[in-house]
C-alpha cells in the first residue's frame, strides 16, 4: 500500500505541489441494530482508497479515489495538484507548515478481543436479550446497537513520513423509549452515543447491557409521571460525567479548534469566543478546570499513534488552573497562528475526506469530590445526567442543554425525579462557577462517535475524559 | 454510466443466483466541493465517488453489505460476506420482501455541465462571490455533484437515474455582524455568484451593530433556510411512517393540525427539485401529499413501515438510515402570494430571521426545539424593518406554531435550499410569517 501512496506524492511534486501527502486506507465497519428483541439491522462494510493532498500557495488540494493501481494513485497526485492550482485564482497568503520529525513507524493499539471475531450470533444475542428485557419492564420502543471500525492507514509524505497504523475502535449503546399521553421519556445506557473506544470487544463486555436494560426502561416509564423539571434562574446544578462529556466537547472542545479561531470554518461551523492573542491570560472557567487534549490515552476513543499529518501523539494542555493556555492545532493551523508545533489533532474521515482539526481525547482532569460528596455539599440544587439535547451557537459560547434525568437536592439529599430538566448558560461565566469537581475513581473516558464537521461533512471519533461537576448560580428549567 | 453500473449489478446477482432474495445499488459520479474563508480558498477537493451496496434476504434472514471495488473478487467477498451473515440471523418478522418491478418517473435532474465541472468554474463564482463583498470578509462553499445510480433485484427490477446539484453558499462578515446568502440548483449555470454574495453583504451591513432584544414572543417572518430547518424535524419526528408504529409521531392523520393556509408534500416532480426517482428499495418515488389545507394527510414509508401500518411504500427508503425509518428528500410547501415584502408589512412587532443554527429537539411528540438565530435578524415594528438584533435563542414547539390562526401569510418567494438539518435532499419552501415565536433569552444568556 505504501506504493500507492509514494506513486501519488510524487505525482503530485511533479505536478507543482510543494508538499504533498497521501493516505492509502482499508476500513471494515460494522454495525447491528436491535429493535423490541429482534435484530433488525446488520451491515457490514468495508471500503479502501487513496486520498492525496496537494499544497500550493495559499490552499490545499485533496483527491480521492478508490481505484488502488499505481497508475490510478499517480493521476490521483496530479489531479490534487492541479485542484490546488485552481484555487490561486481566489488567492490569500502562503500556507507554512511547522515542522514535524518525518517519522517511519507502524502502531497499532490494543485489542483484548478482536471483535470481528465475536460470532455474530454472539453479538445479535446480547442486543435481543436487551431489548427484550427493556420490552419487559415498560419500554414502548427499546432499540440496542453496536458499530465495530477496523481500519489500517499507510501515510506518506514528501517530507518523508512512512506511517502505516491499525485502528480498532467498538462500542454499543441502547435506550428505552416510553410513549404518554403527550410527550415521551427516553433513557438511554450507558449514555445518549453509547459508549465508545479504541479497544476490542472486551468494552461492550464490560457494559454488561443486560443488567442495566430493566433499570433504564423503568426509568423512562417513571418519568413520564415525574414533575416537570422547576424552573430557576440560578441554583446550583451538580452534572453527570456522561453530561459533562457533552459539556467539554461542545463548550469547551469546538472552542478550542484552532481552525475555527482562524476563522476556516466561519461560514458552516463557526467561529470561536476565544481570541488568540489572549492565550495564556484568557479565564475560562474556575481555578479546579484543567483540561487536556491527550491522544496517548489508552482505550480512549481520540488516541492513536499519530494523526492523519504523521504528527505523534502527544498531551497538549488546553485549560490550566481556570486559564485558557492551548489549542487543537494541526500544521498548517499552527504554522498560521505562530505556534511552534502542531498539536497533532489533524483526522480525515476514510480515505475520501481532507484531514482537519479534530478533537482527540479533549477532557478534564480529575479533582478531590465524589458525586455522594457534592451532594451532600449542596441545600437546594438539581443533579442531571445522560444528555438528550445539545444546542450551542457558532461562537460556542451560549449553550442550552437537556437531559434525560434529574432529580432535586434538598438540604444534601436526593429528592424527587424530575423530567425534561434543561440548563442553560455562557461558556466561561458557566465554567467559571466550578466549584466541586469529581475524583480519580469517578474518572471516565466517554466516547462520542458522531462529531460531524466539515464541508464534505465528516463524522468524527471523539474521546472524553470527565467527571461530575457541581456549579453555582445556573439557569435551569427553560421551557417552550 | 447507467449501463456500466447496472452491469455491475448484474455480476453481483449472478453471484447471489438462487441462494438469496438479493437487491443492489451501484453508484458512481463526482463530488466536488471548494471552499473559501477569510476571502480566499483553503480547501479543494474532489471525490471519485463509488458505491456498491448488497442486501439479501435468505428465508427472511436479512443481511447488507457494502463497499468501494467492482472487481470480480471484491463482488465475490461483497455476496459471500452478506450470505454468511445472513445465514447466521434470526429470521426477521419485519422484512417486507423485493420492491416488484415498476417503472421509476421519466424525469431527469441533470446537467451534463454541472455534474463535470471543473475546480476553476467553483473557484470563478467564489471570485465573484468575494469581489461583491466590497472589502468585507467572506467564507463559505461552492459545490458540484453528479451521480449515477443503478438498481437492480431478483425480483426484476431494473432502475438507473442520475442527479446533478450545484450549491453556492457563503457569509459576509462585519466586525460586528454575519449575513448570509445561497442558491441551489441542477446547473452551476444559474448560480451567479455576484447576485450571492451581494445578498450575504447586504445581510452583513444591515444587521451590523445590533442591538439586544429582550425575551418573549414575538411575531417572526422567516426567510426558506429557517422553513427548511423546521420542515426536517416535523418530517424526520412526524411525517415518519417508523414514528408514527411507534407512537412517537405527533401525526393523527385527518385531524386539522396545522393552519389551513399551510400545505406539504414530498414531490420528486417539483420543477425545482433535484435527486433520484427510485429510492434505496427500488420504489419509484412519486407525490406524497403530507398537509393539505392544514389537514394531516400522509405519511412517508418505506417497505418495512409500510408492511407493518398497512399502507404502501411512498420510496423514500434510505439506504442504512436504521431506525430513522424513512426520510423524505423532496418537500415542497405551497407558497403563498406575498412577496418578501408584503410579509414584513403585515407584522404588528415581530422578529426578521435569515438562518437557524444548532436546533435539537426536546421532545418529538411536542416537537419542541431549541436553536439560535444566525446571520441576519432584525426587530420589525409597523410593518418596517427598524433595526438589528443581536442573536437569540428559542425554544418553541415548531408543530405549535403551525398550527390553526398561527400561519399569518405564506410567501410566493419559493426557494430550493440544499442541506437540509438531519434530512436528505433538498427543500423548495417559501418565507412565512407566523403569529409567535418563544424567544427564550439573548445569545449573551
Amino acid at each position: 500500500m505504501f506504493d500507492y501512496a509514494e506513486a501519488a506524492v510524487e505525482a503530485a511534486l511533479a505536478a507543482g505541489a510543494r508538499y504533498a501527502d497521501a493516505r492509502v486506507m482499508d476500513r471494515r465497519h460494522e454495525s447491528m441494530g436491535a429493535r423490541n428483541g429482534e435484530v433488525e439491522e446488520l451491515t457490514q462494510e468495508a471500503s479502501v482508497g487513496i486520498g492525496v493532498r496537494a499544497l500550493i500557495g495559499s490552499g490545499w488540494g485533496f483527491y480521492s479515489t478508490a481505484d488502488l493501481t499505481r497508475s490510478a494513485a499517480a493521476q490521483a497526485g496530479a489531479q490534487a495538484a492541479a485542484i490546488a492550482r485552481a484555487s490561486a485564482s481566489v488567492r490569500g497568503f502562503d500556507l507554512e507548515l511547522t515542522p514535524v520529525e518525518a517519522r517511519q513507524d507502524s502502531w497499532a493499539n490494543e485489542v483484548r478481543e478482536d471483535p470481528l471475531a465475536v460470532p455474530l450470533a454472539e453479538k445479535g444475542d446480547l442486543l435481543v436479550a436487551a431489548t427484550r428485557t427493556m420490552k419487559e419492564h415498560g419500554a414502548d420502543v427499546a432499540l440496542a446497537a453496536y458499530d465495530v471500525w477496523d481500519t489500517t492507514k499507510w501515510l506518506v509524505s514528501s517530507e518523508g513520513h512512512r506511517i502505516d497504523q491499525h485502528i480498532v475502535e467498538c462500542g454499543a449503546q441502547m435506550n428505552a423509549t416510553a410513549n404518554g399521553e403527550s410527550e415521551t421519556q427516553r433513557r438511554s445506557y450507558p449514555g445518549i452515543r453509547g459508549q465508545y473506544g479504541t479497544r476490542g470487544w472486551e468494552l461492550v463486555r464490560e457494559l454488561d447491557l443486560e443488567a442495566n436494560a430493566a433499570r433504564i426502561a423503568e426509568e423512562a416509564r417513571a418519568l413520564l409521571t415525574a414533575a416537570a423539571c422547576p424552573s430557576h434562574d440560578a441554583i446550583d446544578l451538580i452534572i453527570g460525567s456522561e453530561q459533562m462529556a457533552l459539556q467539554i466537547h461542545e463548550s469547551v472542545g469546538h472552542a478550542v479548534e484552532l481552525d475555527r479561531i482562524l476563522g476556516w470554518e466561519a461560514a458552516f461551523a463557526g467561529t470561536s469566543w476565544l481570541d488568540l492573542g489572549q492565550i495564556g491570560r484568557m479565564r475560562f472557567g474556575s481555578e479546579l478546570m484543567n483540561v487536556t487534549a491527550d491522544a496517548t490515552l489508552t482505550g480512549a476513543l481520540g488516541s492513536f499513534g499519530y494523526d492523519d499529518e504523521g504528527t505523534p501523539a502527544h498531551p497538549v494542555d488546553i485549560v490550566r488552573d481556570g486559564t485558557w493556555v492551548g489549542v487543537l492545532s494541526g500544521r498548517d493551523s499552527a504554522a498560521r497562528a505562530g505556534l511552534p508545533e502542531s498539536g497533532g489533532a489533524v483526522r480525515g474521515d476514510g480515505y475520501s475526506r481532507l484531514p482537519m482539526v479534530r478533537m482527540t481525547n479533549v477532557g478534564l482532569l480529575p479533582g478531590t469530590s465524589s458525586l455522594e460528596e457534592m451532594i451532600a455539599a449542596t441545600d437546594d440544587g438539581i443533579l442531571v445526567d445522560t444528555n438528550r439535547s445539545w444546542s450551542i451557537d457558532d461562537k460556542r459560547l451560549n449553550f442550552q442543554f437537556g437531559c434525560e434525568i434529574g432529580w432535586e437536592i434538598k438540604n444534601g439529599r436526593r429528592g424527587r425525579m424530575v423530567r425534561n430538566p434543561t440548563y442553560t448558560g455562557i461558556g466561561p461565566r458557566f465554567w467559571g462557577s466550578l466549584d466541586m469537581l469529581g475524583n480519580e475513581s469517578e474518572w471516565k473516558f466517554w466516547g462520542t462517535p458522531n462529531c460531524g464537521k466539515g464541508q464534505p461533512g465528516q463524522i468524527g471519533h471523539t474521546g472524553h475524559p470527565s467527571v461530575p461537576c457541581r456549579f453555582r448560580g445556573v439557569r435551569v428549567g427553560v421551557t417552550g | 454510466m447507467s449501463d456500466r453500473l447496472l452491469d455491475v449489478c448484474e455480476r453481483v446477482l449472478a453471484r447471489v443466483g438462487t441462494q438469496a432474495e438479493a437487491e443492489v445499488t451501484v453508484t458512481a459520479g463526482t463530488d466536488a466541493l471548494t471552499r473559501f474563508a477569510t476571502s480566499f480558498i483553503h480547501q479543494n477537493v474532489t471525490d471519485a465517488v463509488r458505491r456498491v451496496r448488497l442486501r439479501v434476504a435468505l428465508d427472511g434472514r436479512v443481511a447488507e453489505s457494502a463497499g468501494n471495488q467492482d472487481d470480480d473478487e471484491a463482488l465475490s467477498r461483497l455476496v459471500g460476506s452478506a450470505l454468511d451473515a445472513a445465514r447466521l440471523r434470526p429470521v426477521d418478522p419485519g422484512w417486507p420482501g423485493l420492491a416488484p418491478p415498476s417503472p421509476a418517473p421519466s424525469i431527469d435532474h441533470w446537467d451534463e455541465a454541472t455534474a463535470h465541472a471543473e475546480p476553476q468554474e467553483r473557484a470563478r463564482r467564489i471570485g465573484a462571490f468575494v469581489r461583491a463583498a466590497d472589502g468585507l470578509e467572506t467564507a463559505g462553499f461552492c459545490s458540484t455533484t453528479g451521480e449515477t445510480v443503478a438498481f437492480a433485484n431478483s425480483a426484476g427490477s431494473r432502475l438507473t437515474g442520475r442527479t446533478s446539484v450545484a450549491n453556492l453558499d457563503g457569509i459576509a462578515r462585519t466586525a460586528t455582524s454575519d449575513g448570509s446568502g445561497r442558491a441551489s440548483s441542477v446547473r452551476l449555470a444559474d448560480l451567479d455568484g455576484s447576485v450571492v454574495g451581494a445578498e450575504a453583504t447586504r445581510r452583513a451591513r444591515e444587521s451590523a451593530e445590533a442591538g439586544d432584544l429582550g425575551p418573549g414572543r414575538y411575531e417572526v417572518v422567516l426567510e426558506p433556510a429557517c422553513v427548511v430547518n423546521v420542515l426536517s424535524f416535523l418530517a424526520n419526528y412526524g411525517f415518519n411512517g417508523r414514528a408514527v408504529e411507534e407512537g412517537r409521531s405527533f401525526v393523527r392523520i385527518g385531524e386539522p393540525q396545522f393552519d389551513a393556509s399551510f400545505s406539504l408534500a414530498d414531490d420528486f416532480g417539483h420543477p425545482m427539485a433535484v435527486g433520484i426517482g427510485f429510492d434505496a428499495e427500488g420504489t419509484p418515488k412519486r407525490r406524497v401529499d403530507l398537509v393539505r389545507g392544514g389537514v394531516t394527510s400522509g405519511l412517508i414509508h418505506d417497505r418495512r413501515t409500510a408492511k407493518a401500518l398497512g399502507a404502501e411504500s411512498t420510496g423514500n427508503a434510505v439506504a442504512g438510515a436504521g431506525p430513522w425509518g424513512a426520510l423524505p428528500a423532496n418537500l415542497v410547501v405551497e407558497p403563498g402570494s406575498r412577496s418578501r415584502g408584503e410579509l414584513i408589512a403585515a407584522v404588528a412587532r415581530g422578529i426578521l430571521v435569515t438562518d437557524f443554527w444548532y436546533t435539537r429537539i426536546l421532545d418529538p411528540r411536542t416537537q419542541v426545539v431549541t436553536g439560535l438565530t444566525r446571520n441576519g435578524v432584525w426587530l420589525i415594528e409597523d410593518g418596517r424593518v427598524v433595526r438589528p438584533v443581536t442573536n437569540m435563542r428559542f425554544t418553541q414547539s415548531f408543530i405549535e406554531a403551525l398550527r390553526a390562526d398561527q400561519v399569518r401569510g405564506i410567501g410566493s418567494d419559493l426557494t430550493l435550499v440544499g442541506g437540509a438539518t438531519f434530512g436528505l435532499g433538498a427543500y423548495v419552501v417559501p418565507s412565512l410569517h407566523l403569529a409567535s415565536w418563544n424567544f427564550t433569552g439573548g445569545a449573551k444568556g
